[in-house]
């Protein structure tokens, strides 16, 4: 099983959850991070001082899949969040040892 | 006179607005997260604490004869001989004693001492604000910037943005700045906060300026129907023409006309309007709210350059403001005013410009001497500041035991949530939370 993570500008979330629920996706987790990559944040000006905010809000989508769908899901993130322009996000895939679905106990392919 | 009699209970009761809440909301929403409670509490406190004082001995030392600088405090103690047909009128002047003590915290966001503050306001009120309100509106034939010098001050550019300025100035500079001030971002936590309390200080200064007519023989219904009309249009208009000169000069400096802006330069406008509502006609009004406006926006820069930490620019709007409202009047004061002098631009002579810049100089000293003693005994007693750890942690915890927000639920509110607040901190709800390690360790 594998971990996918997906770190996306927030206006791209309803077109990324739509593609990932059409692929057949059946859960994710969803949280509201903020950071900052090459962009480096951006700039804001109160009564003329102006503030470099280094940290940019974006949403981090995790989704725990059986091996061979993690490209595929990778693949559909990133041309589902891509502008083209700086600070799009990232996706990571890394490896999961154990799943278990807390209200059956069922484990790993059968808690996805 | 009825009519007037209820028109000065409206007026009073939106000057109090300007306090409670309109000035807390204005400056609570440039305050940053944790420090947003102490700074709307300022205010709070204030009212509370100025009001019993003045009908103790505030209007006495206002309202009463006296030497150039205030009025015998035990005259009219606890308005003794006042009849309540006169309540109103002590109750008009009461607000305005609170709100000058309550713009002062605005140059204190953060680190003051809760107990400095309530310490400060009291002896402040009565030291300085007192005798400024006697010099100024009191105007007796002693009264020294009323009476002596005879400079014009409608409704306060001297007694309240003048002198709250000044008073903030002092405060700053024995206080110091804030830990990380100017390095770190401290931005306004909730402008919308912000916007809705310059609303309604626009809304309550026409209580404020509007009010502040006064008749040099009893009631006179001509003088009340010309006058208000003229002291409420002018009131709006420079509101109105100083956010224009505000967004105009931003835009030049920084390239983008801003929100806070647009809520700072309503106030900018206010403030200078106050000393000169009834002075000027209604082109002077526009005139001297755009330059208020325009000027403030580069005075609120000041700060970084000189390196005093103004949070919230008491100084570069009310100080300013005040200043330039107050000197205006000399170049576009008209004889149909109020004051019933020419200035200059209109044929009037420097004689009026003079007595304004004259009526400056004396509040300048006078409340900046007078803040500089009570400051520093207080710094040297129970001291003035938080410790740095208090500071870091945020004033509205340390202070007041509240956080502003709980926009989480469950353990992740902090200590905000009601979850934590009931269950103290034990060993094993620390270790636990496998997510928050294996966050670390990526």
């Amino acid at each position: 099983m594998k971990l996918v993570t997906a770190v996306i500008k927030p206006h791209k979330w309803e077109e990324v959850r739509e593609a990932l629920e059409t692929f057949g996706v059946t859960g994710m987790t969803v949280s509201e991070v903020s950071g900052y990559g090459r962009q480096k944040g951006h700039t804001e000006v109160y009564r003329g001082a102006e503030y470099d905010i280094a940290l940019v809000p974006k949403l981090r989508i995790e989704i725990v899949v059986e091996d061979g769908d993690a490209d595929d899901i990778v693949g559909i993130v990133v041309r589902t969040a891509q502008t083209g322009r700086i600070g799009d996000g990232k996706v990571w895939v890394s490896s999961v040892d154990t799943v278990v679905r807390v209200r059956t106990g069922d484990r790993d392919t059968a808690a996805i | 006179m009825a009519g007037y009699h209820a028109f000065m209970l409206v007026a009073t009761a939106l000057v109090m607005m300007m306090t409670v809440p309109a000035l807390a909301l204005f400056y609570g929403g440039m305050s940053r997260s944790k420090s947003v409670l102490n700074m709307m509490m300022m205010s709070f406190v204030a009212a509370a604490i100025v009001g019993p004082l003045y009908v103790l001995i505030g209007w006495s030392m206002g309202w009463s004869e006296g030497n150039w600088f205030f009025g015998n405090p035990f005259d009219q103690l606890l308005l003794d001989g006042l009849t309540t047909d006169a309540y109103v009128g002590m109750a008009f002047q009461m607000t305005f004693a609170v709100i000058t003590a309550a713009l002062i915290s605005g140059a204190l966001e953060g680190r003051l001492k809760f107990s400095a503050w309530v310490l400060f306001v009291p002896i402040w009120s009565v030291l300085v604000y007192f005798p400024m309100a006697y010099m100024v509106f009191g105007c007796q034939d002693n009264s020294l910037i009323c009476g002596q010098i005879g400079a014009q001050d409608y409704a306060g550019g001297t007694a309240v943005h003048i002198n709250a300025g000044i008073a903030a100035l002092v405060l700053v500079l024995l206080l110091g700045k804030r830990r990380g001030w100017p390095r770190d971002t401290m931005r306004p936590h909730n402008l919308t906060l912000t916007m809705l309390g310059a609303g309604l200080l626009w809304m309550g200064w026409y209580g404020f300026n509007v009010g502040s007519i006064v008749f040099a023989d009893g009631y006179d219904e001509a003088q009340f129907l010309a006058e208000t009309g003229r002291t409420f249009a002018n009131t709006t208009l420079a509101a109105m023409t100083a956010i224009l000169g505000w967004l105009l000069v931003e835009r030049m400096i920084s390239g983008k006309a801003t929100t806070l802006g647009a809520a700072s330069g309503v106030v900018a406008g206010l403030v200078a309007i106050t000393p000169a509502a009834g002075a000027v006609d209604i082109g002077g009004a526009m005139a001297i709210g755009v330059i208020a406006g325009g000027v403030c926006a580069v005075a609120v820069g000041w700060k970084y350059k000189l390196g005093y930490d103004d949070s919230l620019d008491v100084v570069g709007v009310h100080l300013v403001g005040g200043v330039l409202g107050t000197v205006l009047i000399g170049l576009f004061s008209t004889a149909d005013g109020a004051g019933g002098i020419d200035g200059l631009l209109y044929g009037g002579g420097v004689g009026s410009l003079v007595d304004q810049v004259l009526g400056v100089l004396v509040a300048v000293a006078y409340v900046g001497v007078l803040t500089l003693v009570i400051g520093l005994a207080i710094k040297f007693t129970i001291g003035l500041r938080l410790d740095d750890e208090d500071e870091a942690t945020g004033i509205d915890l340390v202070a007041h035991g509240e956080s502003a927000y709980d926009l989480h639920t469950g353990i992740g509110g902090g200590v905000s949530s009601g979850l934590a607040a009931n269950a103290p901190i034990k060993p094993e709800a620390s270790t636990r939370a496998p997510s928050t390690t294996k966050e670390t360790s990526q």
